[in-house]
């Protein structure tokens, strides 16, 4: 009997170990999946903790619910892999062999790479919402803050769901008006990009709505330092922000395992085919989510594209067959944009978020780079679909993995 | 898009990145350099050339390779490009503006 093991019980893992368990022939094939948690967090609800939006019980879920019964879920932190043996060694001494590894150890962030991040004002003055603890504890900040300013920060790219920070800043500026003390709050928003967003036209959507929403920003800012004692965040190039409350994302990182098994770059990401999803430096290693290297958002949505295509990959790699470079870098995102609206974008490798309609070309009932109310239930429908479609592999109807351009208007 | 740049008629995209390196040359570097009040001294040329030598191994540039790169820190290439070295370094360079990730 062969072996395939799945590093890491997220959302991408959590996706292969359900597709795989369909597909393959279970006299054959072995399936593992390893994590070191006992919790599945729904990150994205990390944006509307802070708010008061969702409650800690809306965003996690134990682990082993979303692993199904032919899986064989093994707890405990992975000291490394040794790819020359095909060999997996936890941290408590084990040893697990493969004939197949999937590394799906995620991204987290970094905070100790940006000088005084991690001061004593951590999650004082000074907070992250890209992790449960972080976003919990700016909630409990935000209940009592009684307003100054307030600055909303990226720190470089990479990031996991790269729009979460503008969706931080414009959900910000409709919690501070509910609580009656807009005024009292000055909201900055400070990016190393050179505007609201990477993509020209969907900046451009957005530039507009930061202005709307009175909400400055500074773009091309490379943080050097953070000077906790001065409350002001200083750039490579002298340039000075001052802040009240910091609400930054620091730079997100691969898992130490990858560095540890010398499998990373210099952000511990793992150099991986953009099309075929299979790991350069080894045949029998496939990489999937935000682990991997290539250009694509690190999004739940792009995972649960690759997830199609890597399990028609996986199943070719076994019958010997050519892999297919199919992943086209689909992602589909929801951007909160604040008072119960949002925006929604649609891309690719190839193509920029622009207008249109989606799923149905023409037809909608969902408009692309519009604001609107519907797109804003697409957004609270997500994590319905997440818990009970996207974890379990379940095809989302119309939606295909790859990107359509019907519908579009290039 | 054409531009006239030091006298010669050019090919850029809409940000003002060339789109055929061939037609790169110094005087064409001095003048963007110009443009983005960029005095071009040595130091300048050494990291303009290091960045094309990236470029053309098909390196993806970003500041935090750049602060590894033992050519030059973080620090001072801010101090030769000023407000967005990436940005304004690859244009004089005449290669594209790195596509920072999604
Ligand atoms: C604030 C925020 C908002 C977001 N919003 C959205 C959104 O609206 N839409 C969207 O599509 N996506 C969104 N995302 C992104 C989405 O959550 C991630 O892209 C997705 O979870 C990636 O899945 P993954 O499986 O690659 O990593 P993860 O889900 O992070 O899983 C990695 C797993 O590996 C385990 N692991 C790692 N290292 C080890 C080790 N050494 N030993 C044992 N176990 C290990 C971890 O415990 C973890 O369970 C958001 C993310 C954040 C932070």
């Amino acid at each position: 009997m062969k072996r395939i093991v799945i590093l890491g019980a997220g959302t991408a893992g959590t996706m292969m170990a359900n597709h795989l368990n369909h597909e393959l022939k279970r006299a054959d094939w072995e399936i593992d999946i390893i994590d070191e948690r006992e919790e599945h967090y729904y990150q994205p609800g990390y944006l509307f903790l802070p708010f008061d939006i969702y409650e800690p019980e809306d965003i996690v879920k134990t682990i082993d619910e979303f692993i199904p019964k032919g899986v064989r879920l093994v707890k405990g932190k992975i000291d490394r892999v040794q790819p020359d043996n095909n060999h997996v060694l936890m941290a408590d001494g084990r040893v697990m062999n493969y004939d197949i590894l999937i590394i799906a150890t995620g991204a987290k962030i970094a905070p100790e790479e940006t000088p005084g991040m991690l001061g004593e004002e951590w999650h004082k003055t000074v907070f992250d919402f890209y992790t449960f603890e972080g976003a919990l504890n700016l909630r409990n900040k935000l209940r009592t803050w009684e307003g100054g300013k307030l600055v909303v920060h990226i720190t470089e790219m990479p990031i996991k769901c790269p729009v979460a920070p503008l969706e931080f800043a414009f959900l910000a500026d409709s919690y501070f008006q509910n609580k009656n003390m807009r005024d009292k709050v000055e909201i900055t928003f400070v990016t190393p990009l050179s505007g609201a967003f990477t993509k020209p036209k969907a900046t451009e959507a957005l530039d507009h709505l930061l202005q709307d929403k009175h909400i400055k920003i500074e773009s091309d800012f490379a943080i050097e330092s953070v000077d906790q004692e001065n409350k002001k965040i200083i750039d490579y190039g002298g340039r000075e922000i001052s802040y009240d409350l910091l609400v930054t994302v620091p730079t997100n990182k691969g898992d130490e395992v990858i560095e540890r098994s010398g499998l990373g770059d210099d952000l511990n990401f793992i150099p991986t085919n953009k099309g075929s999803l299979q790991s350069l430096a080894n045949k029998n290693i496939f990489v999937i989510g935000d682990a991997s290297n290539i250009p694509a958002s690190k999004a739940g949505s792009v995972a649960h594209f690759e997830a199609e295509i890597l399990t028609e990959n996986i199943k070719r790699y076994i019958h010997d067959e050519p892999l297919k470079e199919e992943f086209d870098g689909h992602a589909n995102c929801f951007i909160e944009t604040g008072h119960g609206k949002a925006l929604l974008i649609d891309f690719n490798y190839s193509h920029e978020p622009v207008e249109g309609t989606f799923p149905f070309p023409g037809v909608g009932p969902l408009r692309l780079l519009k604001e609107s109310r519907m797109n804003h239930m697409g957004k609270l429908a997500f994590r319905w679909i997440y818990w009970n479609m996207l974890l379990k592999g379940t095809h989302i109807p119309f939606v295909s993995a790859t990107m359509q351009e019907a519908g579009k208007e290039f | 898009m054409e531009k006239m740049i030091a006298g010669k008629t050019i090919a850029v995209n809409e940000e003002g990145y060339l789109t055929d390196f061939s037609q790169w040359d110094k005087a064409v570097a001095e003048e963007i350099a110009k443009e983005n009040n960029v005095e071009l001294t040595p130091r300048h040329w050494e990291v303009i050339s290091y960045l094309q030598g990236e470029h053309k191994n098909q390196v993806a540039l970003s500041i935090r390779k750049i602060g590894k790169s033992n050519v030059v820190d973080i620090k001072e290439f801010y101090a030769l490009f000023p407000n967005g070295p990436l940005k304004i370094s690859t244009k004089i360079a005449g290669i594209p503006k790195p596509a920072s990730c999604l």
